[in-house]
């Protein structure tokens, strides 16, 4: 009798650690052959979370009930022969800056702290057609705004490789769920690095699409011209997975392109043999830490081994990406943030009069960073100064495009660092903005040009991750998908997992 | 302007009306007839229960976004092209940043320096010839979003304000002129023409009570002392809710600007615009809260929505749609269908369904003079007693038509033809059902012959006047012919009278 309990216990952990080493793309098919049951699966993930997540603060929301479900839905209607969706049975955690019908969605802020949208964003609606299921909603940086997660108005989100370290941000608790084992793929947006620099502290895989491949439709705005949502994976295989499901162009969101969504899992294993890669010579100036530019060269070789050629280029105008970057955004966002005022949904500050209650809410509603670009963004805006600012970080917006541009004449896509460090301890840069600000230095320059591009783990500097970044032409992000799973293929840095 | 002289108090005194031009430009807010708002699904209906008509995109819930409405561009463009302005190929949205509770985003999208419709003219003229006709430049027309509807306890005791959404997101287009008009009654002839031009090419149904016509006034005045023309500060007027009032507020502005002028002296250097609130029940114009500073809307461009190009054939469609402008409309009456100018007039200002009944109506009965008569005569008393439209009248312009023609071609005289008409409103029947139901038929000449030769028994006195020579005296008969027989015609049976009195001509 003992004895068959304890065989039991055994399968059910052997099953359980199975289900950690799952990708996406594994669980998904066992789910279709009917070897793994969505209920079994994301109680599993419940179960993680409920073990890890208390000391990493990677969820917001843990939509428990929901989730089950749903999951038991799935189950159900496969058992009865129906035909399920390309995500059937996968959870999926979604970043709490997306809105999420009936579950509330805070943008990590006070002043949402009790918002419970009425309606699903587009990719929320596309992954539940696909039958995945939301498990939960993730920690960010306040409204998206910072590179640490630490301006979340609900705590910071800790970096599963070493809890004294940040996981980077906005999207800091989708990398770090995704990096713990607390979800298989989850849901980010970037609009400076914010998908891409987590995921290189996290050591997972993160695609930022093409401006206009995804909808942003629910996306709570940062800065509209700049922001794009896309996927937190293990691997490229599943971003291509997920990319598949969130895609294409969008009826609600006009700036949603309408390109055809290619299937982008059909290149992965096609050879790298003719890609050329592009190094920009201003991503390996001094400043980048050995063993940054160690893994760096690395990976380079592993891709030559590969078939790929590597070219020089310049993006001479990079370095203004950063001011460029913080003017367009916080513009952008100083107007998008207006309505948060006290009047609708938010939370509201009495008081006696109409100015003051507006005051006293973004006073209190608003963290030190999101109060700080409204300002920034404000007085970029003001009469007398538009030109100076706005206007002149839009023509360096054009001249970071031409550069791209140039640049892509002779290469396929650009490889370089995802950052300029790897994951840094909580206070860091905390008391000094623009040190923080130049986490982003490496990625900005692609949302200003609206291009796609993916960060995946290449190796370990002091046991943290490093982030290798792979910018690609507008819409292709299908060859950036191809090059990571290749790279995925020789490498093993993506199946690193931290301690538990 | 030269301020550098100072005009005496006894020098401003003496300025009389002569020396006073008055500069006035117009702001008026069109609400364009879409079924749905500028970027979301929502009804524009009015009157609904206050914020049923909202969804997440016009109550600026986070993460919603705005896609534009195509056919507000449309009747944008059609409204440009009626009132001769160049249309832009290629026009943006901007944002205009300022906080109020019934603006959900804290912006207005709106357009800056791009706007749809940029520089045309409308002209004006008074028929009673209050002054010359002129041209009005239009500056331009832009489109943005309405926002929603405040409502305030006005009683003092602090009561909650509250906020109607129905209308934020409602489509708007705001038509700029330039200070081309030169008194009260040019802004009131300009807002007329305007009112029935957007009226006939159904882009508003300008209603100025449910707020689909709002107009604001900028004004000022130019006088003349000595040669030295002085310019007073410019004042914005709103509030003007019907076209009095903007007469009125505008009279009364230019009374009180030159009062203040004489006796403050006070000019346009360096004061800055005013804003003046008419009082439609106290008749005066009553400045507004003063800003402290001016205000900064901070705009910039939308970056949720795209740049909307617009093709030459896509303009030269929408053009195809505007059909006859009422201007044009006036004088093809008056040449084509030899109207009065007084009477092409009267048919043109009651708007185009009127126009289309009458062209109707003169067609089927080809005779223009007789289809007025009834038109004015008849239609429209009676669309003024019941206060209803044409389209509510209950002879389609093809039954009265058939009536008229009917009196074109001697069968029934007017008078007669008026019975018919009474008839066939009654009864719902039609002109031949209702001559049929009122026995009227064609007297012949032996009927004819034998009833004249009755009145000539009867009436010897007349037969001798017209023995006399004075033919007119048969007319007395006519009503005594109509009393025996309702149906003989007074043209035939006063023919027939002088053929038997041998004195045909």
């Amino acid at each position: 009798m003992a004895s068959s309990i304890e065989c039991l216990l055994s399968l059910v952990n052997q099953n359980k650690m199975e289900i950690s080493k799952l990708s996406a793309s594994q669980i998904v098919s066992h789910i279709a052959a009917g070897e793994l049951t969505a209920t079994d699966c994301t109680q599993h993930f419940l179960n993680e979370i409920e073990r890890k997540d208390p000391t990493l603060n990677s969820y917001l929301h843990v939509a428990k009930e929901s989730a089950i479900e749903t999951a038991q839905q799935i189950d159900a209607r496969r058992s009865a022969g129906e035909s399920l969706g390309a995500l059937a049975g996968l959870p999926v955690a979604v970043k709490d800056g997306i809105c999420t019908k009936g579950i509330r969605t805070t943008a990590a802020s006070k002043m949402l702290e009790n918002f419970v949208p009425p309606f699903d964003a587009t990719i929320v609606q596309k992954l539940t057609d696909a039958d995945a299921i939301v498990i939960g909603k993730t920690n960010l940086d306040e409204f998206a705004m910072g590179s640490s997660t630490e301006n979340s108005a609900f705590g910071a989100t800790k970096n599963p490789w070493n809890t004294d370290c940040v996981p980077g941000g906005s999207s800091g608790g989708s990398a770090a769920c995704v990096g713990a084992d607390l979800a298989p793929v989850s849901i980010g947006s970037d609009t400076g690095g914010s998908i891409r620099q987590p995921a290189a502290f996290c050591g997972v895989t993160g695609l930022k699409p093409t401006y206009g491949r995804v909808s942003r439709f629910g996306l709570i705005a940062f800065a509209s011209s700049l922001d794009q949502i896309g996927p937190f994976t293990r691997t490229a295989q599943d971003a291509a997975l997920t990319m598949n499901v969130i895609g294409g162009h969008c009826e609600r969101d006009s700036t949603s392109a309408r390109e055809d969504l290619p299937d982008f899992s059909s290149k992965l294993d096609q050879s790298l043999s003719g890609v050329r890669i592009g190094i920009c010579k201003e991503h390996f100036e001094s400043g980048l830490p050995d063993d940054i530019r160690k893994s760096m060269d690395e990976s380079i070789s592993v891709l030559k081994s590969l078939g790929a050629t590597t070219v020089e280029i310049s993006l001479p105008h990079s370095k203004y990406g950063i001011a460029a970057y913080y003017v367009i955004a916080s513009s952008e966002a100083s107007g998008n943030l207006a309505r948060y005022d006290g009047v609708r949904y938010t939370m509201r500050f009495e008081a006696d009069n109409l100015n003051k209650m507006y005051g006293l809410t973004r006073t209190e509603g608003f963290g030190d960073e999101v109060r700080r670009r409204i300002m920034l963004g404000t007085y970029a805006l003001s009469s007398g100064y538009y030109d100076a600012y706005y206007v002149k970080a839009s023509k360096v917006r054009r001249l970071i495009k031409n550069d791209y541009t140039k640049a892509f004449e002779s290469c396929d896509v650009i490889l370089g660092p995802t950052a300029p460090s790897t994951a840094f301890k909580f206070g860091e840069h905390t008391t000094d903005p623009l040190t923080m600000y130049l986490a982003d230095i490496f990625t900005v320059t692609a949302n200003l040009a609206g291009l796609p591009g993916i960060s995946i783990p290449c190796g370990f500097s002091d046991g943290m991750p490093i982030g290798l970044q792979l910018q690609g032409k507008s819409f292709d992000e299908a060859t950036l998908l191809q090059i990571a799973h290749q790279f995925q293929q020789q490498t093993d840095w993506h199946s690193r997992r931290p301690q538990a | 302007m030269n301020t550098n002289t100072q005009i005496s108090a006894a020098d401003r005194e003496a300025v009389t009306a002569a020396e006073v031009t008055t500069i006035i430009g117009l702001e008026v807010h069109v609400q364009l007839q879409t079924k749905s708002k500028l970027f979301c699904g929502c009804s524009t209906l009015f009157g609904q229960e206050p914020n049923t008509q909202t969804c997440p995109v016009c109550t600026g819930m986070p993460g919603s976004l705005p896609v534009l409405n195509k056919q507000a561009l449309k009747l944008s463009i059609k409204t440009g092209l009626a009132l001769n302005c160049e249309i832009a190929k290629h026009t943006k949205w901007d944002r205009k940043n300022y906080f109020y509770p019934d603006l959900p985003k804290g912006y207005q999208i709106s357009q800056l320096d791009q706007p749809i419709c940029g520089v045309g003219y409308l002209d004006i003229s008074d028929s009673d010839g209050a002054f010359e006709p002129k041209r009005v430049e239009i500056e331009r027309a832009h489109l943005e979003e309405d926002a929603g509807k405040s409502s305030h306890d006005e009683s003092g005791r602090g009561g909650k304000s509250k906020i109607d959404l129905n209308r934020t997101g409602t489509p708007l287009l705001e038509i700029v002129t330039r200070p081309d008009m030169r008194s009260a009654a040019e802004a009131k002839a300009f807002l007329q023409s305007l009112k029935m031009i957007l009226t006939y090419i159904e882009v508003s149904d300008c209603n100025m009570q449910e707020g689909s016509l709002r107009c604001d006034g900028n004004i000022n005045l130019h006088i003349n002392v000595g040669g030295q023309k002085i310019a007073t500060p410019i004042v914005e007027i709103k509030n003007m809710n019907s076209f009095r009032a903007a007469e009125r507020a505008l009279d009364y502005e230019v009374k009180r600007q030159l009062a203040e002028w004489k006796e403050t002296g006070g000019t346009i250097e360096g004061a800055p615009k005013r804003t003046f609130g008419w009082d439609d029940q106290a008749e005066v114009t009553i400045a507004q809260r003063e800003k402290e500073e001016a205000a900064d809307y901070r705009y910039f461009p939308d970056p949720d929505l795209i740049a909307v190009v617009t093709t030459d054939e896509q303009i030269d469609a929408i053009r195809e749609e505007i059909g006859t402008l009422p201007s044009r409309l006036r004088n093809d009456l008056v040449r084509e269908h030899q109207l009065s100018e007084y009477d092409a007039n009267v048919l043109v200002n009651q708007g185009r369904g009127v126009v289309d009944y009458f062209l109707s109506v003169a067609k089927t009965c080809d005779n223009s003079k007789l289809a007025i008569n009834w038109v004015n005569q008849e239609v429209l008393r009676h669309l003024n007693e019941t206060n209803s439209a044409i389209d509510q009248y209950p002879i389609g312009s093809d039954g009265m038509g058939d009536l008229l023609k009917r009196i074109t071609d001697g069968d029934l005289d007017q008078t007669r033809g008026k019975d018919v008409l009474s008839a066939m409103m009654e009864d719902s029947i039609d002109a031949a059902a209702a001559i049929e139901k009122l026995g009227i038929r064609q007297v012949d000449s032996s009927e004819l012959d034998s009833l004249c030769q009755q009145l000539l028994d009867a009436n010897p006195k007349v037969v001798a006047q017209v023995q006399e020579g004075k033919v007119k005296a048969l007319g007395a008969l006519v009503g005594q012919a109509r009393k025996i027989n309702p149906n003989v015609n007074p043209g035939t049976l006063q023919a027939n009278l002088r053929k038997m009195l041998g004195v045909d001509g």
